[in-house]
């Protein structure tokens, strides 16, 4: 399979995710400019974290009129699979790929440790290899990703089991004292109606090998190889 | 626009003294004009020359089998075998700091990843040494949160984690701060870059950002004690863009990865001046520089501002004959400008021409390696005899009632508050993350990991300049050995007072030899460093505080060394010895409010032998956990090593000590392990080999933390105590 890693100006988890898709996983991974059309005929689009034009305005908003958005947009319209990490899960919804709004942190500041994540469904391309319901561990890394809509689109959200995480408590539960930065009912990650888009603030390429703390999220990019 | 008449008043004004601008008249063999004397005055500060401290500073070890570049360069280059180098530095940015806490800090954090990617290195790891007052004096809370928010927005921005760090509050840094930064970065062994301006008729090009009017005197302001005018100073105070950093680290990286260059510097400290003038000095070449020719950020910029302004994120290249449109294409990808401002001459002379009249001519020797040295007096300063007479301490009554006390003090209460605010793990490499005894981060591709410490406890120095570096440097290898790795190189940021005092001058001078003699035990050559002096104000110096950077090497992993208590029903042993004293420890100052004490001289050998062990130990997988013995002594040592797992203790103190002695002494040269009940024979064998004592202490196990007789604490409760404290305080 093959997955393409999208290289904004100020990207700084390119290398992590490329090297998870390439190392980890043995799948081929390539690099794609920002100012590139050209998709190089990938399967998956990752969208990695970091400071895309160094978050100026607001995080993801400029990395939007990058030509390669375009592309993926056209891209995810059709059905291919684009994953969106921190950043890349704030430029999906500056894109209008995904609803809704990451707003800075409840506590102002940035944030980076390990949390616990509730897998809410199993059927995306995504979590396919999670249990429903499973309790897993990722780091989270960001100042901006309290996750914001208005009532009746988090209704539809979980009416629609587009939820694909939540912030929970080691045993599942979904508490106020879970919830790292604020985000409406502990929302971590959605997909798009067609569910071949997710968007996640916490970073499952830095848990996908045991000598990093854990390997939950390998699972991820792996669910993936089971689609084709 | 008229220029202020070059008078020795003004001379003065530029922070040059009398005899300095005498000298600079018999150089030049007449006066020079007010940008070349603001060349000189930057030049020949004290932070660029390093003019007070260069003597002794010979007396480092800087050479070893694993040294590829010592001192001098950018930044120290260490081999790490498998074809790899490692290059690292620490630089103080205090004075910015404490004016601005946000920007200073940021800058600080920038100007350091800048001198590494510099060498070719892609930067994989941050550290910062931070000092404060105390925190309820006014303005620090705003201080420390500056200085955290300015540290991990701009690491965080680039991309590079801050894996590790200490933070230590005191009344001595009231008035003045230390923020100390440290960045590593790897690079393939024989593609290093240095600073060096070779090859005349090379074109020399600007890259970067635009240069404005900020930071104009920012060295000079570094090298002058602080008074009440330091709002005004604000201006001195550059200001960062992470993002650009992070372009300009990715275009620089590949115009070298593409051979196009000859030589590269930051401009950091004296901008333009000192990377201009120091690529020509190490090269033993000239430059001609149209200055005209600079981008700038404003109009009407003058040649003196555009020569002396610290605007950040910008770089100084010779570029190899023939690739400069190469060169300028790839920052051009990168959004970036590289402008072509010169080239090399091989008279060694620095020529600047503004609109194609020449505005300054200078030699180059005189401003770089024949800039001043000064011999500058010594004498042991008088405290040093006062403050070893201790009052005699009655023992304690209350044990838990003393704990409770001590580990909700801000310089042992958990920094969690702190690091939660760094990306710690972006680059995937961080194995053992803040909180550790060290980090370690893997080398991908290699069986080898990296790991790194930054220690600086300043009482101990304080109360004993000599000895007190050495304790810093035996804790910083204890402290690498506990995460199973041999230390390999140290950098240092010697942070003193003001050198024209000769008490000042006297503890940097016994400080150098403290710290050279441990590194001639550790076999850890110094190199690279930086010294800031002038850490005064009104007259009143911070504690002598050297902050040494300890880079060590671990081979392979059979288990992960982590520093807390892996399993229940498990061995405690003490691993190695050195005396009891609670000379300059945090309980004696909870208890007094005093740093006093003699400090019992250390057997470096036996520590260096405790460290072999403590690798071997760790080599073979022989034990479950190790933790030093430090800051708030055995007690908390014991204590941390529960809040992992929440796995407690039940241990029985050795007879005939005095038990707070033993609870709370921080001389290093102890650590505790975790054995496992099969291997506690291998483990005796191990430190036999090694000559050093081993005690059994008790076993893990259970929800308490109990001292026989002496304490009995819920863990949970203590936990709760200790990883709170910092963020209450802050916020309260």
């Amino acid at each position: 399979m093959k997955f393409g890693v999208v290289v904004f100006p100020g990207s700084n988890c390119e290398r992590d995710c490329y090297h998870v898709v390439k190392n980890v996983l043995g799948q081929e991974s390539k690099y794609l400019w920002h100012k590139d059309r050209d998709l190089g005929g990938v399967d998956v689009l990752i969208i990695p974290g970091g400071f895309s034009y160094g978050d100026y305005l607001r995080a993801g908003s400029i990395a939007r009129f990058s030509p390669i958005m375009e592309e993926i947009i056209r891209f995810a319209k059709r059905g291919g699979l684009v994953i969106g990490i921190c950043n890349g899960f704030q430029i999906l919804v500056e894109s209008g790929l995904l609803p809704g709004a990451l707003m800075v942190n409840k506590n102002l500041k940035f944030i980076c440790e390990d949390v616990y994540l509730r897998v809410e469904t199993t059927d995306t391309p995504f979590t396919r290899l999670f249990r429903k319901h499973e309790v897993v561990k990722m780091p989270i890394a960001h100042k901006e990703g309290n996750y914001f809509a208005p009532p009746d689109v988090i209704k539809r959200l979980e009416d629609e089991e587009r939820v694909v995480f939540r912030y929970s408590t080691p045993d599942g539960e979904i508490a106020e004292d879970a919830n790292p930065n604020g985000s409406v009912n502990n929302i971590a990650g959605i997909v798009n109606e067609g569910r071949n888009v997710l968007g996640m603030m916490p970073h499952p390429e830095r848990m996908a090998e045991k000598i990093l703390g854990g390997d939950d999220g390998k699972k991820v990019f792996a669910s993936l190889l089971e689609v084709f | 626009m008229k220029e202020p008449e070059v008078t020795p008043q003004l001379a003065e004004e530029l922070g040059l003294k009398r005899e300095e601008y005498e000298r600079i008249l018999s150089i030049l063999g007449r006066k020079p004009n007010y940008t070349e004397l603001g060349i000189f005055a930057a030049m020949w500060s004290e932070h660029c020359s390093y003019k007070s401290s260069r003597k002794f500073l010979k007396r480092f070890p800087t050479s070893g089998p694993q040294v590829i570049q010592g001192p001098g360069e950018n930044a120290g280059v260490v081999d790490i075998g498998d074809g790899l180098a490692v290059v690292f530095k620490m630089e103080s940015h205090n004075h910015p700091s404490y004016i601005e806490p946000y920007q200073g800090a940021a800058t600080g954090v920038g100007g350091i990843l800048r001198d590494i990617f510099t060498m070719g290195a892609r930067p994989i790891a941050n550290m910062d040494s931070l000092h404060f007052g105390e925190l309820d004096f006014p303005r620090m809370k705003f201080l420390v949160e500056g200085v955290v928010a300015g540290i991990g927005d701009y690491g965080n921005c680039v991309g590079v984690p801050t894996v590790a760090g200490e933070t230590y509050f005191e009344k001595e840094y009231n008035y003045n701060i230390l923020v100390n930064a440290f960045t590593l970065g790897i690079a393939k062994k024989d593609k290093i870059f240095y600073g060096r301006a070779s090859g005349p008729g090379n074109k020399v090009l600007y890259v970067g950002s635009r240069t404005g009017r900020d930071g104009i005197h920012g060295a000079t302001m570094a090298s002058e004690e602080f008074s009440e005018d330091t709002e005004e100073k604000k201006p001195t105070v550059q200001v960062g863009d992470p993002f650009t950093e992070k372009l300009l680290l990715e275009a620089c990286l590949e115009v070298m990865d593409k051979d196009l260059i000859v030589g590269i510097q930051d401009m950091g400290a004296a901008g333009l001046t000192s990377s201009s003038f120091e690529m020509a000095g190490r090269a033993a070449t000239g430059m001609i520089l149209h200055l005209d020719r600079v981008p700038v950020r404003e109009e009407g910029m003058t040649p003196y501002e555009i020569m002396l302004s610290e605007s950040q994120e910008r770089m100084l290249i010779v570029a190899k004959k023939g690739k400069e449109e190469e060169v300028k294409k790839i920052f051009e990808k990168w959004d970036l400008q590289a402008v072509e401002i010169g080239e090399i001459i091989e008279e060694q002379v620095i020529r600047g021409y503004f609109k194609g009249e020449k505005v300054f001519e200078l030699p180059v020797k005189p401003l770089t390696e024949e800039a001043p040295v000064y011999d500058r007096p010594r004498k042991k300063p008088l405290y040093l005899e006062e403050v070893k007479n201790l009052d005699p301490l009655p023992e304690p009554e209350d044990y838990e009632k003393i704990i409770k006390q001590l580990i909700i003090r801000p310089n042992i209460a958990s920094k969690r508050w702190i690091y939660r605010q760094y990306d710690h793990m972006v680059q995937i490499n961080t194995v053992i993350r803040p909180g550790g005894d060290a980090a370690l981060l893997r080398i991908k591709g290699t069986e080898k990991y990296l790991a790194l410490v930054v220690e600086s406890n300043a009482r101990y120095v304080y109360l004993d300049p000599l000895e007190g570096s050495k304790w810093i440097m035996a804790e910083a290898a204890v402290n690498l050995a506990c995460v199973g790795a041999r230390p390999l190189a140290i950098t240092d940021c010697l942070n003193f007072g003001n050198p024209e005092k000769p008490e000042i001058m006297w503890q940097f001078e016994q400080s150098v030899e403290g710290i050279s003699q441990a590194c001639e035990v550790f076999e850890t050559p110094v190199v690279s460093g930086n010294v800031s002096f002038y850490n005064e104000t009104n007259g009143k110096p911070i504690l002598p505080t050297p902050a040494i950077g300890m880079v060590g090497i671990k081979e392979g992993m059979k288990k992960v060394p982590q520093n807390y208590f892996a399993g229940e029903g498990n061995s405690i042993y003490l691993l190695g010895s050195s005396p009891l004293s609670i000379a300059g420890s945090e309980y004696l100052k909870m208890l007094t409010g005093e740093i006093k004490g003699e400090l019992p001289s250390l057997n470096l050998e036996l520590i260096k032998n405790s460290v072999e062990a403590l690798i071997e130990l760790w080599n073979r997988g022989i034990i479950e956990s190790s933790h030093d013995i430090s800051e708030g002594g055995a007690a908390i040592a014991l204590l941390e090593m529960t809040f992992g797992k929440k796995i407690g203790f039940m241990v029985k103190l050795p007879k005939d000590i005095r038990k707070d002695f033993f609870l709370f002494s921080e001389v290093p040269g102890k650590i505790l392990v975790e054995v496992k009940k099969g291997n506690a024979e291998k483990v005796i064998e191990v430190a036999e080999k090694w000559k050093i004592p081993l005690t059994f202490l008790g076993t893990t196990g259970g929800e308490r933390a109990i001292v026989e007789g002496v304490f009995d604490l819920s863990i949970n409760e203590v936990f709760h105590l200790w990883d709170s404290a910092l963020e209450k305080t802050l916020t309260a």
